[in-house]
């Protein structure tokens, strides 16, 4: 499925978010929106999901506008940044809720919903943990379940705001990983939202950099880390002209490419 | 793998909701459901709260202003609410020493047996006030344990004064304890124990640093308390001895005046006790305000 | 004081404030509710049984609880309909009506029984309509004590849920609506389910409350022994009759109620901090 965000403008009083933003994510591609927090990228996110309107602008799923379409009917997977697990269900239940409110002529048989949901735990690597309370629960696995219940509905598109953002410095290197292998699996479209450059360049497709609720470039990790458009990219990527010395050491391995940039880089002035 | 093969380009499903719905996002009902609902609920509030709390007025000045403070000045009601004063101005104060000292122990301090405690400050709040008013009765009462006793000194607290003020501390008894203790014990013992260590001894902690963060928890309980005790009407009904002029508390005079047809004067004594309460009601709303203010420019 | 029974503290005045409260909650609270139990010890169990079984004392017990017990339900759905009025939506007048919602916290019970006796009289306000249009006589009958028990149990069902409403996550609800479910699904799997606990304890409370309550209802009642008498007023009747005896086995029977309702009011309270344990 894929997706067209064209011209789309929202404010919140004097403040705009999201300024007349316009881009294209391909069909099972896996699009990073990164930029500082506070940028506008979370609400952009949100207006995709259908839990945001516009104020100026349309989004298209495989060229349909989806203006009038609601938030439960696009099929669209939201994973939240504080997971948003129901905490008076389980595990199983949390990840088989999409399934059983939908209206019983769509609603598939009890043993299918069962197996559907036991083989998605098993997916997340959460399965013996089906009878739990999301309390009893650390942050990884909880974001893990999150990312279940979300594909429990086979959405044709996976929208994660900022899924890493709560948690330590190793489990979201290990999830960032595990996402992205999963991504590989499932070829869902997919956007996520972060602040983090290096999560955005190890695990997305293609980045689109945002600023103050502009687009400043939008490219492969490769391309903005070796052509940045803009001096904000450059600098907001550590990208200057002393070197990309995190870059250098944490030598991201990207689709068998390593960004290890030694050699002085051209930027825009 | 039980997917579908969901890269490959297919339409989204007919949507079946209204566009209006679609546009209203993912947590508001639709408009007729809103009014509805705003409706019903005023609708019952009116019915239940606010035509009562009309009627009372309306029912005071049905014969006018000089009706009204005819009966008002009336020696009998004056002397009702002299009364009604005493016994709040006594029960107040000493819940509220109460109310302090049972929430220092309880908030500062970890000991055995400490949620009993609480459950048993609890306990005149479940009880009836009618059973509020027997059991004193039972204790200082003729027939009680210390009636003949009393008798002989001819001390009577039954049926006179210090019973209805025996009777109102009963009932207001958990009223500020129950508002500083969760506050106290959310507040901590930090600011407490950094004062001792600085040398302050412990009555100069209490005033100089535990008091300024409870003011308004303090306020607060301490106008619910006044409240409940000038309005109290079922314990003191009890240990009271009916007489007009001596014995009577504001509450037990609306009693006689309605029970002898003066539904004016009823009324009009009524109304001062309504006023109480809308006084008491904007007083919290205004340490509502007041408390969230602080909190405000505290984390600024 | 016992220091082996604490934890050791830097903070003075542990023994000055623990034997302040101790000393007046024995005076004023436990001692004189001893008074009741010992008196009513007194009595051989035949005794008690045939005082607190007498026909006009269980006729009471109906209507005290049975009313209550009705009150409390009404508010539980009205009261739950004003918090979430109150809590989600605007309208003009909103900070008004939240203020009085406390209402029969702060109003003396004789007033509340005085204004609803008047309104809902033959010839008030309210009543003179009830009347006409469809023959209902509320004061004067069990009907008056209904209404009289919702009025005061009002603000118990409202105050209890509002807290857990406006803590409740709004992002809860945005997962439900990205997973397919409709406005009302997401009420009654997400949202009812977070409230039911607060919900079941303003019931308790309300019930509690009403159970016990005299001077708002002893108005609007009637207090015709069989028929519409409460028991409080069983209670003071016996004591004007100088049955004290009598009065207290009565007494004490409301007392273990109210007791039973406290320590399941604590449960639920504590049931609900599990389940909905603070961030």
């Amino acid at each position: 499925m894929s997706i067209e965000i064209r011209n789309v403008t929202r404010a919140f009083g004097d403040f705009v978010a999201v300024n007349n933003v316009s881009f294209k994510v391909a069909s099972g591609e896996l699009v990073a929106l990164l930029s500082p927090s506070g940028a506008g990228k979370t609400t952009l996110l949100r207006i995709i999901a259908g839990l945001e309107t516009v104020d100026r602008g349309e989004i298209l799923f495989h060229g349909e506008d989806t203006t009038d379409i609601g938030v439960g009917e696009r099929s669209v997977g939201f994973v939240f940044q504080h997971y948003a697990l129901f905490r008076h269900m389980t595990v199983f239940e949390n990840v088989a809720f999409g399934l059983r409110v939908r209206p019983r002529r769509l609603r598939p048989s009890r043993e299918t919903i069962r197996d559907r949901v036991q083989a998605l735990l098993k997916l997340v690597q959460v399965d013996w943990l089906a009878n739990h309370y999301p309390q009893q629960l650390s942050g990884g696995q909880r974001q893990r379940i999150a990312l279940a219940r979300a594909l429990a509905i086979e959405p044709k598109v996976l929208l994660l705001d900022e899924p890493f953002g709560a948690l330590d410095a190793k489990v979201r290197k290990e999830l960032r990983t595990w996402l992205r292998r999963l991504h590989d699996e499932m070829h869902i479209t997919s956007i996520f939202v972060t602040h983090d450059q290096e999560e955005a360049l190890e695990v997305a497709d293609r980045v689109v950099v945002m600023n103050v609720g502009k687009i400043e470039q939008i490219g492969t990790p490769r391309e903005v880390v070796e052509h940045p458009a803009t001096p904000f990219v450059a600098q907001f990527l550590n990208l200057d002209d002393h070197g990309p010395a995190w870059l250098v050491e944490a030598k991201i391995k990207h689709r068998g490419y390593v960004l290890a940039i030694d050699k002085k880089l051209g930027h825009a002035a | 793998m039980m997917w579908d093969d969901v890269g490959t380009a297919q339409a989204l499903p007919a949507p079946s909701i209204s566009k209006s719905a679609a546009r209203r996002g993912a947590r508001e009902e639709p408009v007729l459901v809103r009014a509805g609902l705003i409706f019903i609920a005023l609708g019952f509030l009116l019915l239940f709260l606010f035509v009562p709390l009309a009627s009372v007025f309306a029912g005071a000045l049905r014969k006018g202003w000089e009706a009204y403070f005819a009966a008002i000045v009336e020696p009998d009601a004056w002397s009702a609410i002299k009364l009604t004063l005493l016994a709040a101005g006594i029960a107040v104060p000493l819940n509220l020493v109460f109310g302090l000292a049972a929430a220092w122990a309880i908030a500062k301090f970890e000991f055995r047996g400490k949620s009993l405690l609480i459950t048993l400050i609890d306990l005149p709040f479940s009880v009836s006030p009618v059973i509020a008013g027997l059991i004193y009765v039972l204790v200082f009462g003729l027939q009680g344990w210390f009636g003949p006793c009393l008798y002989v000194h001819d001390i009577r607290i039954i049926f006179a004064v210090p019973g209805i003020v025996l009777a109102t501390i009963f009932v207001t008894f958990p009223f500020v304890a129950r508002e500083l203790i969760p506050l106290m014990q959310a507040q901590g013992t930090d600011e407490e124990e950094a004062a001792i260590v600085l040398g302050a001894n412990g009555w100069q902690t209490f005033w100089r640093v535990t008091l300024p963060d409870i003011k308004w928890g303090l306020f607060y309980g301490v106008i619910l308390c006044n409240a409940r005790a000038m309005g109290e009407f079922g314990a003191v009904s009890v240990v009271s001895g009916h007489v007009r002029g001596l014995t009577n508390t504001m509450p037990l005079d609306i009693e006689i005046l309605y029970n002898e047809y003066n539904f004016t004067a009823a009324f009009a004594v009524a109304s001062l006790l309504a006023m109480l309460a809308l006084v008491t009601l904007a007083l919290k709303t205004l340490v509502e305000w007041l408390a969230r203010n602080q909190i405000r420019r505290d984390l600024a | 004081m016992k220091h082996s029974l604490r934890q050791h503290s830097v903070l003075p005045g542990f023994g000055l404030t623990l034997g302040i409260t101790l000393v007046y909650l024995s005076v004023i609270v436990l001692i004189p509710l001893s008074a009741a139990f010992i008196k009513t010890a007194a009595l051989s169990w035949v005794q008690f049984w045939s005082v607190v079984t007498a026909p006009r004392v269980v006729a009471s017990y109906k209507l005290s609880f049975g009313a209550s017990l009705l009150a409390a339900a009404i508010n539980t759905v009205f009261g739950l309909i004003v918090a979430w009025v109150l809590v989600r939506y605007s309208f003009p007048g909103k900070r008004l009506v939240d203020a009085l919602v406390d209402l029969p916290f702060a109003l003396p019970t004789a007033v509340a029984g005085i204004a609803l006796t008047a309104l809902y009289a033959p010839n008030g306000w309210i009543g003179q309509y009830l009347q006409e249009w469809w023959g209902l006589k509320v004061a004067y009958t069990p009907l008056g004590v209904l209404v009289a028990l919702v009025f005061i149990g009002l603000p118990f069902i409202v105050r209890t849920v509002q807290p857990v409403l406006e803590d409740l996550e709004g992002e809860l609800e945005e997962a439900a609506a990205t997973l397919g479910a409709s406005r009302w699904q997401i009420f009654t799997r997400v949202i009812f389910p977070t409230l039911l606990p607060a919900l079941l304890t303003g019931f308790a409370l309300a019930f509690a409350r009403a159970v016990g309550e005299y001077g708002s209802v002893v108005f609007i009642a009637g207090n015709m022994p069989m028929i519409s008498e409460i028991t409080p007023l069983i209670i003071i009747t016996k004591l004007e009759q100088y049955d004290y005896t009598g009065a207290t086995a009565v007494a004490v029977v409301m007392l273990v109620a109210s007791f039973v309702l406290l320590l399941l009011i604590n449960f639920l309270q504590w049931f609900s901090r599990k389940r909905n344990p603070a961030k």
